[in-house]
């Protein structure tokens, strides 16, 4: 704005924020984690009052403004709401993942909403809103969302 | 109920990199230009409302950073997080409370400095999603397929919106990206997340947007024509995708019926003289004209081919360029605020559009569009 610094080198100052923290994930991701892990199997909790059951899993219904105490399987198998193709190395995409990285949005068979995940066993190409997906588990499970690797196309 | 208007407005040039200016720099030249704009000394304002993002700015309670720079030494300082017509709906609730007369409103951001992608995919729930890798782009990718997919709008279609938005540009001074492009330069420019290519995203940018807001009682005591609000309201969507219809935005619909009923508008399409709205990708400008009532669902892309929302065509839709020539994050709302005040006094210079009486604002909040505020902003009370 001012002449007075006319001609001056602009410095950048260069940094990181790189700060640990730990997502305490609740008695509700807890739960449903632990299925993941210890039995490859997918619950969700419903709502008492409307019956909706929801992934991800939460602990009160957003409808009701009640709490979801009781616990249900939901299929392995389900539908592609939507989806995402990325082509770009995305600065966000874990480091394991290689282009194109492939994500949906499922609801899978006993759930009233969707959850995201990638998609895999896939030409993107053939990716259509309304395919069939079932969830492919990891080998390794951990105790989180990635205990499921993925989800296909069912054949 | 008390009315309140918008008497001062001011922006900085939108940049890809202002590496000679901090964040306080930026809010200097900011509010200088809206108090110099509304014919005020830093004297006349009664209180500051500053809007930024922790994340973006790389530091904690951002917000109280640029305080010195905007004048709010010992004045009542307030900070939001989110877009920047949050901040000002707040500052406008401050005008309501009869405590405060004059509110000068910022909102700041820079996205040189930070990793887009990065930022964005810390929006993401942590325990869920975050680790999955998806970001602002891709995320958005997935509701454009959901839109397409429901509507049969074609990225060609779509890739219109970048044309419109990019040649208005070359007429706002303090546009980034101004651009005489063709839809098959946006349909051969770099895919980045299937349908949207590198010319369907907003760019990366660095601003800083002010306004001031007053009540009745002196609205109408300082240099400009007040701009006064007839309508506003905010409405929010579920926070996980999965909980929504990602193929609409039922938040959006239901933030302009309420902006509209508050107006006294019972007719849009015929009441409301120009939009500027929160263009972030392509297929918004469609989606988002669509769920407040200015074309049936699906069908805007008809009245864009038809030049409808040209600056010269029956309805303008961001003369000023909108995001796609300039999206700086939590800034960009209030820079839409900003020009339909410039629009609205007859003073957008070369993107001024010819019948200017009544406008429309649209800020979002959230990954996908989770919350809309709508701004109807009118020349009479
Ligand atoms: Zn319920």
């Amino acid at each position: 704005m001012s002449d007075i610094f006319k001609g001056i080198e602009p410095l950048i100052y260069e940094s990181k924020i790189n700060v640990p923290y730990s997502w305490w994930a609740g008695d509700t991701a807890s739960k449903f984690f632990i299925n993941l892990r210890d039995e490859k199997k997918i619950i969700a909790p419903r709502c008492g009052s409307c019956g909706k059951v929801f992934l991800p899993p939460r602990k009160v219904c957003p409808a009701c403004f009640t709490e979801n105490t009781e616990w249900v399987s939901v299929s392995d198998e389900g539908t592609l709401v939507s989806y995402s193709v990325a082509r770009r190395k995305l600065a966000s995409i874990p480091a394991d993942k290689k282009l194109p990285v492939v994500w949906g949005l499922v609801k899978l068979d006993g759930a009233d909403t969707a959850i995201l995940h990638f998609l895999d066993d896939v030409d993107p190409g053939d990716v259509k809103i309304g395919m069939r997906v079932k969830a492919v588990f990891a080998e390794q499970r951990t105790g989180g969302i990635r205990d499921i690797s993925h989800f296909k196309p069912v054949r | 109920m008390d009315r309140a208007a918008i008497i001062g407005v001011g922006m900085t040039k939108i940049e890809a990199n202002k590496s000679r200016e901090t964040f306080a720099d930026m809010a200097w030249e900011a509010v200088n230009k809206a108090l110099d704009d509304a014919g005020m000394t830093i004297a006349d304002i009664d209180n500051v409302v500053t809007t930024s993002s922790d994340f973006w700015d790389g530091r904690t309670i951002s917000c109280m950073a640029v305080g010195d720079a905007s004048g709010a030494a010992d004045k009542n300082i307030s900070c939001i997080e989110g877009d920047g017509t949050y901040g000002a709906f707040y500052g406008y609730m401050r005008a309501l409370s009869g405590s405060y007369k004059t509110t000068l409103v910022t909102g700041h951001s820079k996205g040189s400095q930070g990793v887009s992608s990065l930022l964005t995919n810390a929006a993401f729930d942590p325990i869920y999603e975050r680790g999955l890798g998806m970001d602002m782009i891709s995320a958005c990718a997935m509701q454009a397929n959901a839109y397409m997919n429901k509507t049969g709008v074609t990225p060609e279609q779509a890739a219109l919106v970048s044309v419109k938005n990019h040649g208005n540009a070359l007429k706002n001074p303090v546009a980034q990206l101004p651009m005489k492009i063709s839809v098959g330069d946006v349909m051969k420019s770099e895919m980045i997340a299937d349908p949207l290519r590198k010319l369907d995203c907003s760019p990366i940018s660095d601003g800083c947007c002010a306004v001031v807001i007053a009540h009745e009682a002196v609205a109408e005591k300082f240099k400009k024509r007040p701009i006064w609000v007839r309508g506003l309201a905010f409405r929010t969507d579920a926070f996980f995708f999965g909980d929504r219809d990602l193929a609409r935005s039922n938040a959006l619909a239901a933030a302009a019926q309420d902006a509209y009923k508050m107006a006294g508008i019972t007719d849009p399409k015929k009441e409301i003289d120009l939009i500027e709205l929160y263009d972030a990708f392509t297929y918004q400008e469609l989606l988002w004209l669509e769920e407040m009532g200015f074309a049936e669902y699906g069908k805007a892309t008809e009245l864009l081919a038809q030049g409808q929302f040209d600056i010269d065509g029956a309805l303008p839709v961001n003369a000023s360029g909108g995001l796609m020539a300039g999206h700086p994050v939590i800034a960009a709302g209030l820079y839409r605020i900003a020009e339909i005040v410039l629009q609205l006094r007859g003073e957008a210079g070369a993107h001024q559009v010819k019948k200017a009486k009544t406008g429309l604002a649209h800020g979002v909040n959230g990954l996908c569009g989770q919350s809309h505020c709508v701004w109807i902003l009118d020349q009479e009370r």
